[in-house]
């Protein structure tokens, strides 16, 4: 067992970063006991990649979804615990989970474009906010594709169905929809899995060149991509946060004995 | 006689029977409801005319035209589609959509369901009850309509509630993550993609209320009105009463009409059928997901 | 932001309404039959109420050879659709190629829609001469004629939901089954039909209401006379079902006589049954309905 304390013990952070997002003592129960989280603190910086990675069922996807309430739509019987984005608890019961979303972005395993044109996949969630002006929807199209790299691939058919592209392509337009939005957050959750190397590597670069202007949390779908892409990785195991470091050190230098095991590859 | 020796064979032998008594339990099944319809139409064809479509019956119905009986039928299925497709649409939302895991959602459940077993009279009964006593519209489209109407629910909604749950959650879940209010997401992601299954059950429930003649016979129907409604408080003749009326009650009605009248029901009902299957069969072949 | 907050509380608020207004009309209707029909209770005297002659116009409405009518007709009409509609249904589910599918499913789906005064009208000219001449009895118009014809009525009902209960067996049950040997029709009735046994009684169920709710063909192919059943012989015998009574005689009523009482009171009873028969369906799927609604991985 490792308490929330030992965890912050762990966490080395620099203390001249700016924190965008600070969880504290998050716990979160399923009504089927599964997933579940306990105690997790952990202080996400801005402007960088955050890895969360450990084993499957350890808790990743429920502190991501956490992150911008979309966990809401999950049968969550116990929830404690505060998280603070830009010093507001979006946990509180009166916090606007609309804007909340549009502040923070999330990308899923499975690219799921809706099934509608490209263009309208992008402009969707500017018009649900109420952006009427062509002129802006059109400009936050472009900027947007050209963000995820894929303005070369589809500027001429933008109002093809989205579902004909490729899979690595649907992904980076989903990636795409969400910075539409201009969030300040965008939550990852293993959004290379379903992808061949080159379309993972299309990502991850621009993940890379990103990071500038947003905070990435990413679930990464392997170790080798924690250590490859993290500034700053977070090791969960059954729920809870083990180890929190700088990506160089958790993956070269681990002071958990688990978290040496599982980046070794013992267990996982 | 050849014995069966081992298990396997007798097993091959059984199955053979079972499955040949299974395809023609089929056949039985379909043959009638083909020759039903072919047999009318071959019937009844003859007595179509336009005459016949356009003209007001005469001569104690015996003769002229069944006119008042198409648009009576066309006003009531019209009536009873604004009332219940909104309100049958609006309830699936809510099951689909909405609802909690409750008592209060299983109240809902079981009273759609039970609403989908009382008997059409007993709908007639009610109608004439509430409607038509009570309310004092009278025998009247307006009459018929919400009584139709009420029966018909059922079949919208669970073919709506169905249609709105084959839509995939993810849909859901990247409109809500992208900022999408709940209602939004319904309104422009889920109903957009559920609509070919809600128009199919739309029609298809509309179908059964143009044919249905025992909740009408007391809410609106009316035995002999050569002229058209004039407003939603009129009666109003229709093609199923007007068949049940000419095959029991008229002495001495030529079987051409009887036929001719059960031909352009058939072909109102058929047409709409086929418009559900054509509906439901291209929304398949485009389905993105 | 404000304005949207209120479109979504008031939208939210119609749906929901919608969704209660089923509770609502059922709650009517049960209101409305008892308003009207509770007074016959106590108009006639039980004992005369079940007694076995139904001759209203000179005041005597025994309500039992009604009820008999009824029950006949639906035995009637249940061993017509039950095999034949079960066994469509396995058919089309379980061995049935594809073309074959794309035929019976749209034929079935017509036979639902075909108004049950067509199908009257079709038993007075077609199917009750037919039956008079075969069996050479006085008139074709039995309940016979009706039980046949409203057997067919309730076919598609038994077909669409049993075969969603068949077809939602896992495939694997049946891979399992034929990884052990089992044949095809083993497969069928010892696996795939008990996996699916509750889904096929409720469509038993609600083919048995679709029957007793039936009114225009019965009341236009049974030949509508009220007398109490005796015996076998009497399927071949004009009768009277309760709906057949409603429909036939309600036309012709005072309003807020006892006549008029005592067929609201046939129609609370017809109420009751289908509430009863569709409750007990229902029961049977609400046991299967329990899943986890949790969306997320």
């Amino acid at each position: 067992m490792v308490s929330s304390a030992e965890a912050r013990q762990h966490s080395s952070l620099p203390q001249e970063i700016k924190n965008k997002i600070v969880i504290e003592e998050l716990s979160v129960g399923y009504s089927d006991g599964t997933e579940s989280l306990r105690d997790v603190s952990l202080a996400i910086p801005d402007h960088a990649i955050t890895v969360l990675f450990g084993p499957a069922g350890g808790g990743k996807s429920t502190l991501l979804r956490t992150m911008n309430r979309l966990n809401d739509l999950a049968d969550v019987i116990s929830l404690s615990g505060h998280v603070w984005i830009d010093g507001v608890d979006i946990l509180d019961p009166s916090v606007d989970v609309i804007s909340l979303r549009r502040r923070v972005g999330i990308v899923f395993t499975q690219p799921v474009v809706l099934p509608m044109t490209i263009r309208q996949n992008l402009t969707y969630g500017l018009e649900l906010a109420g952006e009427r002006s062509r002129s802006r929807l059109e400009e936050a199209v472009e900027q947007s594709l050209r963000a995820a790299a894929l303005w070369e691939e589809v500027s001429d058919r933008l109002d093809d169905p989205a579902i004909a592209l490729s899979g690595g392509q649907q992904q980076r337009l989903c990636l795409a929809r969400v910075l539409a939005l201009e969030p300040e957050v965008i939550l990852l959750d293993e959004p290379t899995s379903g992808l061949d190397p080159i379309s993972t590597g299309k990502v991850e670069a621009s993940l890379q060149e990103l990071k500038e202007h947003y905070t990435f949390v990413l679930v990464p779908h392997s170790v080798q991509q924690a250590a490859r892409t993290a500034d700053y990785a977070a090791f969960i195991l059954d729920g809870q946060l083990i180890e929190y470091a700088p990506g160089k050190q958790i993956f070269t230098n681990p002071q958990d004995q688990r978290t040496e095991d599982y980046v070794e590859g013992r267990f996982g | 006689m050849r014995r069966l020796r081992t298990a396997s064979e007798r097993n091959k032998l059984t199955q053979n029977i079972g499955f040949t008594g299974l395809r023609l339990a089929a056949l039985i099944t379909v043959v009638p409801i083909v020759l039903v319809v072919v047999y009318i139409f071959w019937q009844g064809s003859p007595a179509i005319s336009w005459e016949f479509i356009s003209g007001f019956p005469r001569e104690g119905m015996r003769a002229g035209g069944i006119l008042p009986a198409i648009v009576g039928t066309f006003w009531l299925t019209l009536g009873t589609g604004i009332i219940a497709v909104p309100l049958g649409i609006g309830a699936a939302i809510y099951l689909a959509e909405y609802a909690p895991d409750t008592n209060w959602t299983r109240a809902i459940r079981i009273a759609i369901i039970n609403l989908a077993g009382i008997p059409s009279v007993v709908y007639g009964l009610f109608g004439l009850g509430l409607f038509v006593l009570f309310l004092q519209f009278g025998t009247s489209i307006v009459a018929g309509s919400l009584t139709l109407a009420i029966m018909t629910l059922p079949v919208i909604i669970s073919t709506t509630e169905e249609a709105l749950r084959a839509v995939p959650n993810s849909f859901r879940v990247v409109s809500i993550s992208l900022g999408g209010s709940k209602w939004q997401t319904i309104r422009r992601v889920v109903i957009p993609q559920a609509l070919p299954g809600i128009l199919t059950g739309v029609i298809l429930g509309l179908e059964r209320a143009a044919g249905e003649t025992a909740p009408i016979l007391f809410t609106v129907a009316a035995f002999f009105l050569p002229r058209l409604p004039t407003s939603i408080f009129d009666a109003t003749m229709a093609l199923p009463y007007h068949l049940f009326v000419i095959s029991t009650q008229v002495p001495g009605m030529p079987v051409q009409i009887q036929y001719g009248t059960a031909v352009v029901l058939l072909t109102f009902v058929l047409s709409m059928n086929t418009v559900a299957a054509v509906i439901r069969s291209r929304a398949r072949a485009r389905r993105q997901w | 932001m404000r304005e949207l907050n209120w479109r979504e509380y008031i939208t939210t608020r119609l749906i929901r309404a919608c969704g209660y207004s089923a509770i609502i009309f059922v709650g009517l209707i049960f209101i409305f039959l008892l308003r009207e029909g509770s007074p016959a209770l106590v108009e006639i005297p039980l004992p005369s109420l079940f007694s076995s002659r139904w001759y209203p116009i000179e005041e005597y409405f025994g309500i039992l050879p009604l009820i008999s009518g009824s029950i006949v007709v639906t035995i009637g009409a249940t061993l017509v659709s039950v095999p034949l509609g079960l066994s469509t249904a396995i058919f089309i589910a379980e061995i049935a190629p594809r073309w074959a599918k794309e035929i019976l499913k749209p034929l079935v789906e017509v036979l639902a829609g075909l108004p049950s005064v067509m199908l009257g009208f079709l038993g007075i000219l077609v199917v009750a001469p037919f039956i008079r001449t075969a069996t050479n009895i006085p008139t074709g118009l039995t309940a016979f004629t009706g039980a046949l014809i409203l057997g067919m009525m309730a076919i598609p009902t038994i077909v669409s939901v049993a075969e969603d209960a068949l077809d939602a067996v896992p495939r694997t049950y049946r891979e399992a089954a034929h990884a052990l040997g089992a044949t095809e029709w083993q497969t069928i009735w010892r696996v795939t039909l008990p996996a699916a046994r509750s889904g096929v009684l409720t469509a038993i169920m609600l083919g048995i209401g679709r029957a007793i709710g039936e009114t225009m063909t019965v009341m236009m192919v049974t030949g509508n006379a009220p007398v109490l059943l005796t015996g076998l012989e009497s399927l071949f015998r004009p009768v009277r079902t309760m709906t057949a009574t409603i429909a036939a005689e309600m036309g012709e009523v005072a309003t807020g006589s006892v006549h008029y009482h005592t067929l609201f009171l046939i129609g609370i009873t017809l109420f009751l049954i289908s509430l009863i028969v569709n409750m007990a369906a229902a029961g049977v799927v609400f046991r299967q309905r329990k899943r986890a609604e949790r969306i997320l991985s």
